[in-house]
């Protein structure tokens, strides 16, 4: 096979590009409000409050038990048929927002539930409510044990950010798929855009590693 | 109490001085978990500048005790008064602003020290004085490190506490519990979660904050410092107190058999 290096080359900044303005801004965004949605349902979770424990239960099951893709399609494709048409951009947001929400939700419950009942009392006996003991003793200890397992839902984000392609959200598989379709180099341009999405993750692997030891400072040396 | 003396008392009523007066008085207090009933109708009473040890076998309640002074736990029946204090009875509803306010007036030294790991040493001690009690942050600072040097911790204020040995983790927590400035301090065995040689380190700093007028009630199995330092021994077994007294009384002469028998083991274990 003949590689065209010249378009390999040309085409290399337009996709780069169309991921840093399109992939990572999506997944960033989708991530945070994510996160603020898993914190809220994983202490709906352990409130010991039944009705708001079982609707986050049911939430977690329902995004967990179907496709990333499905849900996607339900928001942009499936709301304008009940009148509610909502823009490419904003529907992918929603979409794996809620995504993230029910996969970090179990994460977060599971870390805060890491940290010995021990912490609480110490809380308490200095005189912490139980909303203090949380933001200030639980949540900063928890963190520390879920940026793994959270660094692993951010990177698969990245990656499943490429499904927005298909409600039309200008991102990096995208414009990969565009260059492809004018020149008609579909080996080269998809083998392009998984270098670049590997370059992506490479780089956010290693703000993992730093985040981690930052986190980890107070562990024995 | 010296004129020197960093933590001035908080009107004139936290845990020192020995100028007498009841600190703590706590009566009929009962306590199940599920079917267990694990307290079954106790009685306290604490004078300023008193030191109470609580002893006892395994089970028999003596942490549920400490746990109820403290509010960690919230018993069925009996009343809990602080000097200064609201009188809480337990036998009606008892309100999240009641149980706040009589933990208030007490700090818990736990077994396992139970530390914020994620904090220095420093952070640890003005945790609650700042984020709870709103003092000023200078002022607070100032006197941990008082505390800190005087427990013999300086030059530790920086050092997260998986750098420190469990001695010098206890110490902390009692510099922690006391810059909250309660009126009352609880030990849970302190040092029995300690390797043979830092318990009396430990043991050592208790004894001069006795000495300083603290008052406190301290649940523990060191029968030597029971004898030396406390002003009553109180024996629990099954939930009831069976025995108390002066310590020269319960410990080596008691009336109960079943005291006698529990003093013999431990001072016998083999
Ligand atoms: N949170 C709890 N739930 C159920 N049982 C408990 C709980 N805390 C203590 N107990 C039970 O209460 C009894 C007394 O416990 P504790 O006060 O810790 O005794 P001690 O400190 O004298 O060893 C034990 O039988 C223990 O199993
Ligand atoms: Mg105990």
């Amino acid at each position: 096979m003949d590689v065209d290096w010249g378009l390999f080359w040309s085409s290399l900044w337009p996709i780069t590009r169309a991921g840093l303005l399109g992939t990572i801004p999506l997944a960033l965004i989708s991530f945070a409000l994510g996160l603020l949605i898993a914190l809220a349902v994983a202490l709906m979770r352990i409130s010991g409050n039944r009705v708001l424990a079982g609707a986050a239960r049911a939430y977690v099951s329902v995004i967990r038990g179907t496709p990333l893709l499905v849900q996607l399609f339900v928001i942009f494709y499936g709301l304008p048929s009940v009148g509610l048409v909502i823009d490419p951009w904003p529907s992918a947001i929603i979409a794996f927002s809620l995504n993230v929400g029910g996969y970090a939700a179990e994460v977060i419950r599971a870390s805060i539930l890491s940290v010995p009942k021990g912490q609480w009392e110490a809380g308490h006996t200095i005189g912490m409510s139980r909303g203090k003991t949380l933001q200030r003793i639980i949540l900063p200890q928890a963190a520390r044990v879920s940026v793994p397992p959270l660094s692993n839902t951010f990177i698969s984000l990245v990656k499943d950010t490429s499904l927005a392609s298909l409600i039309l959200v200008t991102e990096l598989f995208r414009k990969a798929q565009e260059i492809a379709a004018f020149s008609q180099e579909f080996m080269l341009l998809y083998l392009e855009a998984a270098l670049v999405y590997w370059v992506f993750c490479l780089v956010l692997s290693s703000g993992q590693s730093h985040l981690e030891r930052r986190l980890g400072r107070h562990v024995a040396h | 109490m010296s004129p020197t003396d960093p933590t001035p008392p908080r009107s004139g009523d936290d845990g020192r001085g020995a100028s007498g007066g009841r600190v703590l008085t706590v009566s009929g207090l009962r306590k199940s978990f599920g079917g267990n009933q694990v307290l079954k109708s106790i009685d306290l009473a604490v004078d300023q500048g008193q030191v109470l040890t609580l002893i006892g076998p395994s089970g028999s309640g003596k942490t549920t005790v400490l746990r109820c002074l403290n509010g960690l736990e919230v018993p069925d029946a009996g009343t809990v008064a602080f000097r200064g204090g609201p009188t809480v009875d337990f036998g009606g509803q008892v309100k999240r602003r009641q149980l706040m306010a009589l933990r208030d007036r007490s700090a818990m030294v736990f077994q396992h020290y139970n530390l914020f790991p994620h904090m220095t040493v420093l952070q640890n001690i003005i945790e609650g004085p700042v984020q709870v009690q709103k003092r000023p942050k200078a002022e607070v600072v100032h006197e941990a490190e008082e505390l800190l040097a005087r427990m013999g911790l300086a030059g530790k204020r920086n050092d997260y506490p998986a750098q420190l040995s469990g001695g010098q983790q206890q110490r902390v927590g009692i510099v922690r519990a006391l810059a909250l400035r309660p009126s009352l301090l609880l030990f849970d065995e302190p040092t029995s979660a300690l390797d043979p040689e830092l318990v009396g380190e430990v043991l050592t700093a208790i004894k001069e904050l006795a000495e300083e007028g603290w008052t406190m009630v301290m649940v523990t199995h060191e029968l030597a410092f029971a004898r030396e330092v406390a002003s009553e021994v109180v024996f629990m077994d099954g939930g009831v107190v069976v025995e108390r007294g002066h310590p020269d009384v319960v410990l080596r002469n008691p009336r109960q058999e079943r005291t006698r028998q529990f003093v013999h083991r431990l001072l016998n274990p083999f």
